[in-house]
């Protein structure tokens, strides 16, 4: 698939006139903005590259986005073939198609950052960046617990079925046993807003007594949030989202009852990879290794350090 | 609306197999949850069924005229998207009240008769397949939307949210506004369907453009309607969506179109044209929601076969259909 050159690769690569000999080249490789969390994560890969653009002359960056792992592939064949990378930043669409076209780039002597999802051949990546899956399930609910000390009943929404949902659904349910909280409902609100409030109807139909909500997602938060507003319901105490919406973000800082906190999974953590990469190829400071960054309770108290009005999520 | 058939001395099973599954699934939900039959489950499910019921209206139509629609579903996705932008924008200078909330739906309605006048011109003056137009139309609709948002959702103004949400959520003598507007479709697209010349033109183009042509039906013309209509439903079904969450993304609306031609196919109309039942596309409709409902309010199977449940049932109720039709 070499000889296809995707219409970006191409039009960078005549752009740029001929570069000195000791400019250093990094690709980025992400999901498309397909949604809100990704939205995010493109807006601040971009405000990365801006970033570091500026502040190194001697860096020059690619930046693909892919709508799907095929996509994803060509485009980093491309950065290869066209643009001799040397290093590159991928968060991979899926794991398993993306692990030996990486490979492959490992091979051709690049840096290679993962962020977020791993490969599924361990050892492939100088450096690998990514959220605390267990960790954000662990820290929800143990917020849950504490907000809840005399037990209570609550429903659960989860994501899209993945191993990401799962293992924050794992984290969740370790940190509240045998703290007596009840979970009588959990179903997947596809991290959806139209689906959760659907979800969240029925739950409020099926429940007479519905004490507070996990949504486990901002977005799902939303759809959560109107539907016990139509409902009418004033049983549920508060809605717990996650990932650091900043609308959510707002209603945390101006202290609404409903949103009382938050759980971060920074889309930001792209740009942590991008500049580290960055750092790594300019000066003689080790990088390589694994950097996971925790999830961090959002309260009204530390709210505005996660604000960022800009950013599209 | 629906004439019993019991008098008749032959009734069809394509009648029958539709209603059967629709009552088999009421009388399931009623026995596993009390609350299922009470008025505030009847009237989520109802009001949830109103976007796609209404947009399957307009489906019907498109398919009984031989054709296919794939983009409604990011249609929807990127006229709730434009009609945001443009209410957030008249936000200034016309204040929260009326005249914007009127400016909002005539740019939903506009978007979506000219979107669908696209795809009708596409299909009908330019001779291309419908499947691969509106496979096209799809793909844009949907970037369109995302470019729009930005990657990320576009939110209505939260003052001007809670204006228009009486639009959604209020209603007269405790029945929703979706409900009347997906009702007053219904009644519609039934008339026009069985008694409008309209109607009898689409059947006889879907079961055989040539001789229809012959019988100086204007083909062309009553296709590009159908697509018109279908937008303009498009339009109604948003202007219905837009006040429940205000809100808009690139995850606005997906597989909607499968949902409504599911509807429109289990409701007994033919996938290859020539005959339609608007009436069968309601109780389509209810099936695939009622199933979604009764999902949630048991712990009957894990939520991770509620897809396959679904397929399942959507499979029977078309089985069920094809039994009875004689010599097909």
């Amino acid at each position: 698939m070499k000889h296809l050159v995707s219409g970006l690769a191409l039009s960078v690569a005549l752009a740029v006139p001929a570069l000195a000999q000791d400019t250093k080249v990094i690709g980025v490789s992400i999901p498309a903005a397909t949604h809100g969390w990704a939205g995010g994560m493109n807006y601040f890969a971009q405000a990365a590259i801006d970033r570091l653009e500026e502040a190194y002359p001697e860096l020059d960056f690619v930046l693909a986005t892919a709508s799907d792992p095929g996509k994803q592939v060509n485009d980093i064949e491309d950065m290869v073939a066209t643009r001799n990378i040397d290093a590159l930043v991928v968060l991979p669409f899926e794991s398993e198609p993306l692990t030996g076209p990486v490979q492959n780039v490992k091979a051709s002597g690049a840096w290679i950052t993962v962020v977020d999802r791993g490969l599924s051949v361990p050892g492939i990546e100088d450096l690998y960046v990514a959220g605390d899956n267990p960790g954000f399930g662990r820290v929800s609910g143990e917020y849950m617990a504490s907000a809840m000390p005399d037990g209570g009943k609550i429903v659960v929404l989860r994501g899209i079925p993945t191993t990401i949902d799962n293992e924050r659904v794992e984290g969740f349910e370790a940190a509240i046993e045998g703290k007596n909280i009840e979970v009588i409902g959990m179903e997947h609100g596809n991290w959806n807003r139209d689906d959760s409030f659907t979800v969240m109807q029925d739950f409020l139909s099926r429940h007479p007594q519905i004490d507070a909500v996990w949504a486990s997602d901002d977005d799902m938060a939303v759809g959560v949030l109107a539907a016990i507003e139509a409902a009418g319901r004033d049983d549920v105490k508060f809605v717990l989202g996650g990932a650091g919406m900043k609308e959510m973000v707002k209603r945390v800082m101006d202290g609404d009852t409903m949103i009382p906190a938050n759980v971060t999974y920074p889309p930001s953590m792209i740009a942590t990879a991008i500049e580290i990469t960055a750092v790594g190829l300019v000066s003689q400071a080790p990088v390589s290794g694994n950097f996971i960054i925790g999830s961090v309770l959002v309260t009204p108290e530390n709210a505005e350090t996660f604000y960022y009005p800009d950013s599209p999520f | 609306m629906t004439v019993k058939p019991q008098a008749r001395p032959k009734v069809s099973m394509s009648v029958i197999g539709p209603i059967a599954a629709l009552i088999a699934l009421i009388v399931m939900g009623a026995l596993m949850n009390p609350n299922f039959l009470g008025p505030d489950n009847i009237s989520n499910v109802l009001s949830r069924s109103a976007f796609i019921g209404i947009i399957a209206v307009g489906m019907t139509f498109v398919i009984t005229a031989g054709g296919l629609d794939l983009s409604v579903g990011s249609m929807a996705a990127f006229v709730a998207g434009l009609m945001i932008l443009v209410m957030n924008a008249a936000l200034p200078s016309l204040g929260i009240g009326v005249p914007i909330i009127l400016l909002g739906m005539a740019t939903a309605l506009v978007a979506g008769l000219i979107a669908g006048w696209l795809n009708g011109f596409l299909i009908t003056v330019l001779g291309i397949e419908a499947f691969i137009v509106t496979l096209g139309s799809m793909g844009i609709y949907r970037s369109l939307v995302t470019w729009l948002a930005d990657g990320g959702t576009l939110s209505l103004d939260f003052g001007l949210r809670t204006f228009y949400q009486p639009v959604f959520y209020g209603g007269i003598l405790g029945i929703s506004w979706p409900i009347i507007v997906f009702a007053v479709v219904v009644i519609l697209g039934e008339i026009a369907m069985r008694s409008s010349v309209f109607g009898r033109h689409c059947a006889a183009i879907g079961s055989n453009d040539q001789v229809a042509k012959y019988s100086s039906v204007r083909v062309g013309r009553v296709r590009m309607a159908t697509y018109v209509m279908l937008g303009l439903l498009v339009g109604v079904a948003t202007i219905m969506y837009v006040p429940r969450l205000g809100s808009a993304s690139s995850s606005t609306g997906v597989l909607w179109e499968l949902e409504a031609i599911a509807a429109v196919i289990i409701g007994g109309t033919l996938l290859k044209g020539g005959f339609g039942r608007v009436w069968g596309t309601v109780i389509g409709v209810l099936i695939l929601t009622l199933i979604g409902n009764i999902l949630n309010l048991t712990d009957f199977v894990s939520p991770y076969l509620n897809g396959a449940i679904q397929g399942l049932i959507i499979v029977l109720a078309v089985v069920l259909q094809r039994e009875s039709k004689p010599g097909a």
